[in-house]
């Protein structure tokens, strides 16, 4: 079964390697052999995960040892694998949806001349992101971690000739950059600290080390997943990264590449629980962002990007989730898996409608598309219900536990965090129903596009809908089928632990508050824009609107905090570097080429120059000897 | 006599030599006036070989007419090969140097 491991991650490396690198022979069957390697990951996960089962719950864990990558005296990299309960759960997740997301893209790229590239992309994206949640030390999951960041980036600039889609690209990529640094930094105070970076030694070693040295770890770790999982400060590329194609965005950037953030945090659960301020900065950042991400995607009027400001605040909760402790580790995993589901269904679903509406964003000219669109009216519909938490639907039961959670950590923290997030769900509520009715109640609104082509909308070909059939039956059963028995608790408890708090309130309250929240939130959505109709054009609104879309003044705020401040360096720089380092390399070259033309007057080339030196200097020599022989 | 009069001769032909060699352009000139210092060496030489009663002066006086005589072959051979060369016995225009 060890071996299968390998496999995993084997199967897309080949189908990148053979798309990437086989040229035009393959663009007729390319996208076949890319999705089918990639079901047959799936396949081969779905064995493991058969295999798991079958075993006893503390002796799940799989281990396989490929090669010593650096072997160099006391410093050890290994490439080997770690296939536990909690890698199964992504393995799952990363090769399920990923297959439904190659179906789909086979559908939706169909035009597209560079498809068979388009999928080598995906299956270098798999492979990368298996390898982080399969690596067995930090070192491996850090190459994992810039794979998927490298095809993030050559995903989101798919469409290169679009000046947006490259700048976009550069943005993720030089965003994610910061948090790498702090990936890599973290991993070297672990090897100072530990004197290795596998996880078994680290994460048992934990309450070993000093709580100074876990806090600065884990800050590090939590820059890496600021980064990764555009949590506030690194929040910025997110939206901007909706240039890629819609499959990207569903895949990439919805369900599974931005929750890597979440995995890292859980995977070093050890150095979190023995780190309280570490912990307290996780939790803050997750709150912050679950607010920030959803007043974004109500703002926004592009149907991706309110999705990927609903997606940043989703992962906020997680990382909140994951920030609490043991209390909510298996919950923020759970969230991340049902919201890989629905999400993944909303973006499949926003990439129907815009290929029915001739890749129209603007969900102002959308409206009435539910008679057009009956199959992606009732897969978004069930994913959008899922979301906003509807009772007895997969979010329900994943974002009600993380609010129970947050109340549970005690405390006025307690009271804090539990506030935030009942009001995101509130928000959550709000925005969903909005895109919602803007695309597929009301009106139609849609009009001819500068060449005059009348939209005609039509449902999408099997291809595209089957995927988001499936998702929708994930958003719609998976929640329960993990809440029966606490199954999905059972599963993971052996690896991230998991301990009840102390909720000041009772599981019911919490419910009944979180419903409360969501019929109000969903009310005024439907004051706003489903009573009334929807002027085509966005209205000026307020402040606080005004500032949402333009996500909250981040790229102003990056402008003038980190980008001015960074060119007045820069220039400030060049300056010294022409005056001061240039001045002195080109004074010294003047001044001895000045010298050495003064010096070469002294070779005349008249033979009688040379004698009348020869003559001195004997001259003085005489001169000197007698002079020494006199004294 | 007094030898110490040969010695003031030798000074004599070796400064007009030395004058020679720096005033003078044309480079048969040069080398006799060459030749006029070595022969002043070798008059102060033998002088003073008489003026110390040993002949380890006049020994090297030997030498120095030895050497002059193949200086004179090599020094001649490339006088007239540089006049057949540049029509000009002027040590002057020999120069190529870039001023």
């Amino acid at each position: 079964m060890e071996n299968l491991i390998g496999l995993l991650v084997a199967a897309p490396l080949l189908g990148a390697a053979l798309l990437l690198c086989g040229g035009r022979r393959l663009d007729g069957k390319g996208h076949l052999l890319g999705t089918a390697l990639a079901l047959a990951s799936f396949v081969i996960g779905a064995v493991l995960f058969a295999d798991m089962l079958g075993r006893d719950e503390h002796d799940r864990a799989l281990h396989s040892h490929l090669f010593s990558w650096i072997p160099v005296g006391g410093f050890r990299a290994d490439v080997a694998f770690q296939l536990d309960q909690l890698s199964m759960t992504f393995v799952l997740l990363i090769t399920g949806v990923g297959s439904l997301i190659h179906i789909y893209s086979i559908g939706y790229m169909e035009h597209d001349e560079r498809r068979r590239r388009f999928f080598g992309y995906l299956n270098l994206f798999l492979a990368a992101m298996l390898l982080l949640v399969l690596a067995d030390n930090y070192l491996l999951l850090y190459v994992g971690w810039e794979g998927v960041g490298l095809a993030s980036y050559l995903l989101i600039g798919f469409w290169q000739h679009k000046p947006s889609a490259a700048t976009a690209a550069k943005k993720a990529f030089i965003v994610n950059r910061v948090g790498d640094v702090g990936l890599s930094i973290a991993i070297m105070l672990m090897f100072t600290t530990f004197g290795t970076f596998a996880f078994a030694p680290v994460l048992s070693n934990a309450t070993d080390a000093s709580e100074g040295k876990l806090t600065a770890i884990g800050l590090m770790l939590l820059l890496a997943a600021c980064g990764k999982s555009a949590q506030v400060p690194l929040q910025s590329w997110l939206g901007d990264a909706m240039e890629g194609p819609t499959p990207v965005s569903a895949l990439i950037h919805a369900a599974t590449m931005v929750t890597a953030g979440v995995y890292l945090i859980t995977r070093s659960g050890a150095i979190f629980n023995n780190a309280p301020d570490a912990q307290t900065a996780v939790v803050t950042v997750g709150a912050v962002t679950l607010l920030f991400g959803a007043i974004v995607g109500c703002a926004k009027d592009d149907i991706k990007k309110a999705l990927a400001g609903s997606t940043m605040s989703q992962i906020g909760y997680m990382i909140l989730a994951a920030g609490l402790g043991p209390i909510g580790y298996v919950f923020a995993i759970m969230h991340l898996v049902t919201h890989g589901f629905f999400k993944a269904g909303l973006f499949l679903g926003a990439g129907s409608v815009m290929h029915g509406m001739n890749d129209e964003v603007d969900m102002r000219k959308y409206g009435g598309l539910r008679k057009y669109m009956p199959v992606t009216f009732v897969t978004f519909g069930l994913g959008y219900l899922a979301i906003i938490g509807f009772p007895g639907l997969s979010g329900f039961w994943s974002k009600d536990k993380i609010i129970e959670a947050a109340f549970a950590k005690g405390g006025t923290e307690g009271w804090i965090l539990g506030g935030a997030a009942l009001l995101g769900a509130a928000i959550t509520a709000y925005y969903m129903t909005r895109v919602m009715l803007l695309t597929f109640f009301g009106e139609k609104r849609w009009v001819p596009d500068e060449q005059g082509n009348e939209p005609h909308p039509h449902e999408s070909p099997k291809s595209m809908t089957i995927p988001m059939i499936v998702l929708a039956f994930g958003s719609v059963f998976a929640g329960g089928l993990f809440s029966l028995n606490d199954a999905f608790l059972k599963w993971l408890e052996p690896v991230t632990s998991h301990s009840h708090g102390h909720s000041p309130l009772s599981a019911a309250t919490v419910t009944a508050g979180t419903m409360v929240v969501l019929l109000i939130g969903v009310a005024i959505a439907w004051v706003q824009y489903g009573r009334r109709p929807v002027p085509s054009t966005a209205p000026r609104g307020s402040l606080l609107t005004r500032a949402a879309r333009r996500d909250l003044l981040q790229d102003d705020f990056n402008h003038v905090v980190l980008v001015k401040p960074g060119e007045y360096l820069t220039r400030g720089l060049v300056y010294v570097d022409h005056k001061l380092v240039d001045g002195v390399v080109n004074g010294t070259a003047a001044s001895v080429g000045g010298l050495s033309g003064r010096l070469r007057k002294l070779q005349n080339g008249y033979a009688r120059t040379y004698a009348v030196s020869m003559f001195g200097g004997t001259a003085v020599l005489i001169a000197a000897t007698l002079l020494m022989r006199a004294v | 006599m007094n030898p110490v009069n040969y010695l003031y001769l030798a000074a004599l032909l070796f400064t007009i030599g030395a004058a020679g060699v720096l005033i003078r352009r044309n480079a048969i000139v040069l080398f006799m006036c060459v030749e006029l210092m070595l022969n002043a060496c070798n008059l102060a030489f033998v002088t003073f070989s008489r003026m110390h009663g040993n002949l380890d002066g006049q020994i090297i006086a030997f030498f120095t007419m030895v050497v002059a005589a193949a200086e004179v072959v090599v020094g001649l051979a490339i006088i007239v090969s540089v006049f057949r060369a540049r029509h000009s016995a002027s040590v002057d225009d020999a120069s190529l140097m870039k001023l």
